[in-house]
This record gives structure tokens, sequence and C-alpha cells, in this order.
């Protein structure tokens, strides 16, 4: 099936807010799961003849186990605080991308279904019955949130979008609407071990070639362990890092890193996905699976420190939730968190951020850096939205902003950053973020990058930046398939450790 | 009308307490159970404090997101403030020496209350992004209110009505020694407007006033690695492996 023909937007001087265009975006659906993957996850694969009252018991479950679903569906006033800060609105125009009408397509069905003025005057409080065509928009709008949070950063109530997008898809799930692009990954994520479906020889393989380019290039014989028991640190990172351009060029910066510091690392053959895409629906059981993986490899392994690599949303899960899910992290009093706890070295945090491993150690001393080596660069910095608003690194809030660029300006010696509104918490989504990385999807993805390519643009005429760094595997993905339809070169696209990589000494 | 409006208001009081508590206490059954803090977020529960603080006076979240619904919604919410604060001279016997001393601040309150509401509404009408959200509810609720606001402004500034007396009604609602309403039109009206809105309030989106302190993004400490945070709920997950 080949994906519909659309208009590239235009890149103006300034992030401009459109007028509203109605229904614009209604034809997106993104490809639908199929049956072997939705009976593998558990849900049906059709709607049955109760798929609304099913729908209905599953919004009611998910109302009773998630304070944030039925707070923020109560809670918003419709003040349109939000309305012109989501990249798929200003890319697209079409008014149910911004959040709060994003928000509505739930919020209308709870105020009919759970409210007493939703059930008494439903047209005053714009409430709505379960319909098959308000089903659809679920499926067409869910599909078009990157569960970025940019509009949870802005909402007077912190509403966050994406817990209600989470909640959306979880539903349509649970009545046969998977979507194939991420219930798939999810699959081969269980059953394999990461969401590219490469088994463990095949990692082998992969690695031992990279080991021969690396000494081929630079002469120094730097390892990429795999499944090595009693190492010191088990670095878990997204399996795009394994072959895919460009983020191939920051594992073998970790690597490096690694080699110079004299850590003894290595990575899991179980465990060899840092992303979890059990994150993008909420459905606690499927997160928490996929998590697993890594406290299992780590107890197995019996490794000190757990090291994440450049993935946003896996930092998001990582630092935010592992502790909660598995016990990576401190302070558990429980008998299943004690038994992990106390394995690991507690002069480090746990998790940790490649950057943070690395920043430190540059900073100790303990390994060199020649910047020089990055001067043909003019690098500027992407932040990513899982890393920027659902996480931290360092100890100090807003350590995931200055530790990243730290670490730049100590590989590169040209950087600049973009305009204040499109970085830091105020980020811009890359625009393929939270399931929606897949070429049926490839519209949504191209007009969703417009606010990224925008300030982009306003960097490489004032300041000829000619690449821009991120720590996330989707941004990378997307970005180098996206940019260049914006007619950036794809190789503006890279990871930090990427530089890093470059300008490391070895000796 | 003294007996209706007495009745009017008791029953409105009680829907809006017994409202109010049930909402505030099925939000606090409900468990968050991971951190979702927006951040960057503070890392202690005093700094957890300070941030819902500067939320819940300053608007911070919507000063950074637009700056006219920040001036048109901090007008309204101050001055109802200042507003709500003038009126408790109507309940306390002894007036409290603060009320007294911010009567004249309450007075002109009313104005920025009310031009702030205009402001609000005026922007769901030009703004196209917030017309096409807006429900016959959202207009409908700022009419009601602008409604309270200018009847009351009607008594302070244009026919005063004999506040004596109402006084009087309103301690004698609270201690259960029914006294004549005077019948000033004005009054009656203003009144049974502010009783729709009691009762109105736990049941629409004015559950922002308490929402707001139950939202996880604002209300949690940016901790996850230093602390283990699991609900009830998914605590029994762990038990199972």
């Amino acid at each position: 099936m080949a994906a519909a023909e659309f208009d590239i937007p235009e890149i103006k001087n300034d992030i401009e807010v459109p007028k509203l265009r109605e229904d614009v975006m209604s034809h997106v659906k993104t490809f639908p799961a199929g049956q072997p993957v939705q009976d593998f996850m558990g849900y049906p694969h059709e709607l049955g003849e109760d798929w609304k009252d099913r729908a209905i018991d599953k919004m009611g479950d998910l109302l009773g186990k998630y304070r944030s679903l039925k707070v923020f569906l109560d809670a918003c006033v419709h003040c349109g605080a939000c309305t012109d800060k989501c990249h798929y609105y200003l890319g697209t125009s079409d008014p149910k991308n911004m959040p709060v009408a994003r928000q509505d397509l739930m919020r209308q069905v709870y105020r009919r279904y759970f409210t007493t003025a939703g059930k008494l005057f439903p047209k005053l409080v714009g409430a709505k019955d379960l319909t098959k065509e308000v089903l659809d928009d679920w499926y067409s709008y869910y599909y078009q949130c990157s569960e970025c949070r940019r509009c949870s950063v802005f909402c007077p109530y912190g509403i966050d979008t994406a817990e209600i997008t989470m909640a959306g898809r979880e539903i349509l799930n649970h009545v046969g609407m998977g979507q194939k692009y991420s219930n798939e990954i999810l699959g081969k994520v269980m059953k394999i071990g990461n969401n590219l479906g490469l088994p463990g020889p095949a990692l082998e393989d992969t690695l031992e070639g990279l080991e021969e380019d690396i000494e081929a290039d630079t002469g120094v014989p730097v390892k990429m362990p795999l499944d090595v028991k009693g190492a010191e640190v088990l670095l878990v990172t997204p399996s795009a890092d394994f072959f895919s351009e460009p983020h191939v060029e920051s594992l073998i910066g970790y690597a490096k890193v690694f080699h110079a510091a004299g850590i003894n690392w290595t990575l899991s053959s179980h465990a060899s996905e840092a992303g979890n895409f059990g994150l993008f629906d909420a459905n606690y059981d499927v997160m928490r699976k996929v998590a697993m993986r890594i406290r299992d490899a780590a107890l197995e392994l019996g490794v000190k420190r757990i090291v994440v690599g450049e993935c946003g949303h896996a930092w998001r899960v990582a630092y935010s939730f592992w502790n909660t899910l598995t016990g990576i992290g401190y302070g558990g009093n429980d008998p299943f968190s004690i038994e992990l706890q106390q394995q690991l070295d507690h002069n480090y945090p746990q998790p940790q951020h490649i950057c943070e491993l690395t920043n430190d150690l540059i900073k100790a001393g303990t390994i060199k850096v020649d910047p020089s080596k990055n001067d043909d660069l003019v690098v500027t910095y992407h932040d990513s939205c899982n890393v920027a608003r659902a996480s931290r690194m360092g100890t100090e809030p807003g350590g995931q902003f200055t530790i990243p660029r730290e670490l730049i300006k100590s590989v590169a010696n040209n950087f600049h950053n973009m305009a204040d509104e499109t970085i830091y918490e105020s980020t811009f989504c890359c625009g393929g973020g939270g399931g929606l990385l897949t070429d049926d999807l490839m519209e949504v993805r191209v007009k969703g990058a417009l606010p990224r390519a925008t300030a982009l643009n306003n960097v490489v005429k004032e300041h000829q930046v000619n690449f821009m760094a991120m720590i996330c595997a989707i941004c990378k993905a997307q970005f180098t398939k996206v940019l260049p339809k914006y007619g950036f070169d794809m190789s503006m696209v890279g990871g930090v450790h990427q530089l890093v990589s470059k300008a490391i000494k070895l000796d | 009308m003294t007996i209706i409006y007495a009745g009017m208001f008791y029953i409105a009081t009680l829907l809006l307490v017994i409202g109010l508590a049930y909402k505030i206490f099925d939000y606090s059954r409900t468990p968050a159970p991971l951190k979702i803090p927006t951040t960057p977020a503070p890392t202690t529960q005093t700094g957890v404090v300070y941030r819902m603080a500067k939320e819940v006076v300053l608007f911070e979240s919507l000063f950074k997101s637009n700056k006219w619904i920040w001036v048109f919604g901090w007008l309204f919410h101050f001055g109802l403030f200042l507003v709500l604060a003038r009126h408790l001279r109507y309940f306390t016997q002894p007036v409290w020496f603060w009320v007294d001393i911010i009567q004249p601040f309450g007075k002109y309150a009313s104005i920025m209350m009310v031009a702030g509401l205009a402001g609000l509404l005026a922007r769901r009408f030009v703004v196209d992004r917030v017309r096409y959200i807006s429900t016959p509810s959202d207009y409908l609720m700022l009419v009601l209110l602008i409604a309270i606001g200018v009847s009351g402004m009607m008594m302070t500034f244009v026919a005063h009505t004999d506040i004596i007396s109402l006084k009087e009604f309103f301690m004698g609602l609270m201690y259960f020694d029914l006294q004549p309403l005077p019948q000033d039109p004005i009054l009656l009206i203003h009144l049974a407007l502010v009783a729709t809105l009691l009762v109105i309030f736990p049941v629409s989106k004015l559950l922002h006033a308490p929402g707001v302190f139950f939202s996880p993004t604002r209300n949690q400490a940016d901790n996850p690695r230093e602390h283990r945070h699991v609900a009830a709920w998914a605590a029994r997950l762990d038990q199972n492996n």
C-alpha cells in the first residue's frame, strides 16, 4: 500500500500558528495490527459486538488505576493555552491536533458515561456517545500524538495529553484496534530481546564486525563485549545503535569511552534493547514485562552498574520508571528490590545515562579529548522530548539540558543553540516519537517536524550550523528520513557520542 | 421568599460540600502508579510546595504559555479572591480585622474580576482555536460569573441593598435561626446565581480548583532514582516474581 501523496510544508522565517483547517488529517490511519500480533499481545484483532461495553469498561478500569487520567479529564477549563503548542497542530493545522481537542475526543466520552453533568445535559457540556465515528477519530488522532509532553509544560493544571493518548490507545487495543507498528515491536522485544528482532548470534557477528572496523580505523583494539558475566557495567542501548546510521557511530563512541576509561563493560543479548514501547500505551504490565528483561540480565550477569545509551523514551522509562517497575535504583525496602539494589555500586546513580558517565569522566580527566577533531562542524543540539520533559541527568533539575551541552562543548569547539522557545523544556519533538516512526504515518511525521526544521533552518542561516546532535534513536531515524524533504542533508544528523567518538584520545 | 432562599442555600451548600468532598476523596484514593512530573521538576517535597504555590498564586505555567489568557485569568481569579474575602464580613461577627482592612480593595476588585471575565469571554469569540474548543457550558459559565459580578457591583456602586438585614439573614442561616431576607430584586438575582454556581461547582470544569493540587505532573518530586515509588496495585505484581 503506497502512502498518500501530500505537500511538504514550506519553512518560514518563524514558527507560525496556522488558521484551523478542520479534518485535513482525518484520513490518516496507521496500519492496524493483524491477528497474530494481537493474539500474542492478548488483544482481540477485530471489533466484536460488545466493543462499546469493552471500551467503557476499560476506560473505567484505567480511571481507577491512574490519577492522572481522572484529574486531567476533569480539570480542563478549555482556556486555550495549549492550542498553539503541539508540533502536529503547527504542522498540519488540523484542530483535532490541538492538545485540548485531542483530549476532548476522550473527554466527551468520559463526560457522557462517567459524570453527572454529561449524563443529564450532554449537549451543554460537550458530552458524546461512544460511536464508531468517535472510535475512528481516536484511532486517527491518538496516532498523531507523539506523547512528547510539550503541552503539559504550558497547561496551568499540568494536563499531559500523553497520559490521555496512552489511555486512548490502550482502550483501542482492548477493542481490537491495535497499531501494527508498535504491537509488532512489542512482540519482537518480548520474544527475541530487541525491537529489531535481531537474534543473539547475529548481534555477536555485528559487534565483531564493528570491533574490526574500529581497529582498522584507529589501530586500537576497542572491544564490544556481549554477555560477559562479572562485568562492572551493563550497557543497555537502543537496538538501532547496532546497525542503523548514524546510530552506530554513537555505539562506537560508547565503546571507545569504556575502553579509554578502562571500564569493564558488557552488552546483553537478552536485554539488547533499551527502548520500551510499552510506554506508549497505558498497559503497565507490558511496560513492566519489557523492562524486566534488564533486571533479569543485570542479576544474571552480576553487574554493578547499569548505563543507558542514547535513546529518549528509553531514558524516560529507565530514569523515571525502572525503579518502580523493576527495582533498578535505590530506596526499595521490599525483598524484590533489595535483591538487586544490594548488588549495585552505590557510588553511582542507577541507572546512569551515558552522557552523565562520559561527561564525568572527561571532567575528572580520566579520558582525554581533542575538540579540534570536530572543527569541521558547527554544532547545535536537539533536546529530545522524553529526556527534556520526563527525566533528568545529574543531581540538579535541568541537568538533562546542561550535561549534554557541556559534553558537546568539551568535544567540539563550535556550538550554537537554536531559539529559546524551541529548546530545553520548550523543545519541539522530532515528529516521529511515541510509536509514530513508521512509514504509514509519513505525512504526520513530515508535517510534525516543521517547527524543528524551522528552528534548525534559522541557525543554519545565522551560524552556518552543519550538525544537529541528539541523544535519541527515534529522533535520529526520524530526522535522517524527514529533514531531507525540507532540503537538509541527512549527514547533519547524529549522536552526541558520534562527536565524542571523533574527539576521544585512545592511547 | 426567605424560606425559599434559605432552603436553596442549605441545599446548594450541602451539594457543594458533599460533591467536593467526594471528588477530593476520589482523587486521593486513585493511585498515581508512575513518576510523571513534568521536568525540570523540584527534587524535594519542599520544592514541590514552592512549585505548586507559584502555579496556584501566579499561574506560572499559564504565564509561560499565553500572556493574554494569563492577564485575563489572573485578573479574574485574584479579583474573585479579594471579592470573596470581602464577603466574609457577612459571615463573621465581629468581623475579622484583616477582612476590615481589605474592604476598599475588595470593592474595586470586582472591576478586575469582571474585566478579566469579559476578556476571557471575548477570546472565546475572537480566537478561532478557542472558539473551536468552546462548548455551550464554557460560555454559560463565564456569563454566569459575569452576571454574579455585575449584580454584585450594582449593589455596591449603584443601588445599595440593606446589608444589615442581609448579614442577619446569613448569620441566621449559619446558626439555624432564620431571619428575613431583604426583598431587593438585584440581591435576589445575585443570590440565586451564586447558589447556582455552588451547585455546578463539583460537577463541572470548576473542579480545576481542587484538581490542580492532585495533578501528578505538578505535585510529584523528581527523585525516582533515589526513592522507589510503587502503587499498591502495582506492588502486588512484585510478589509474583
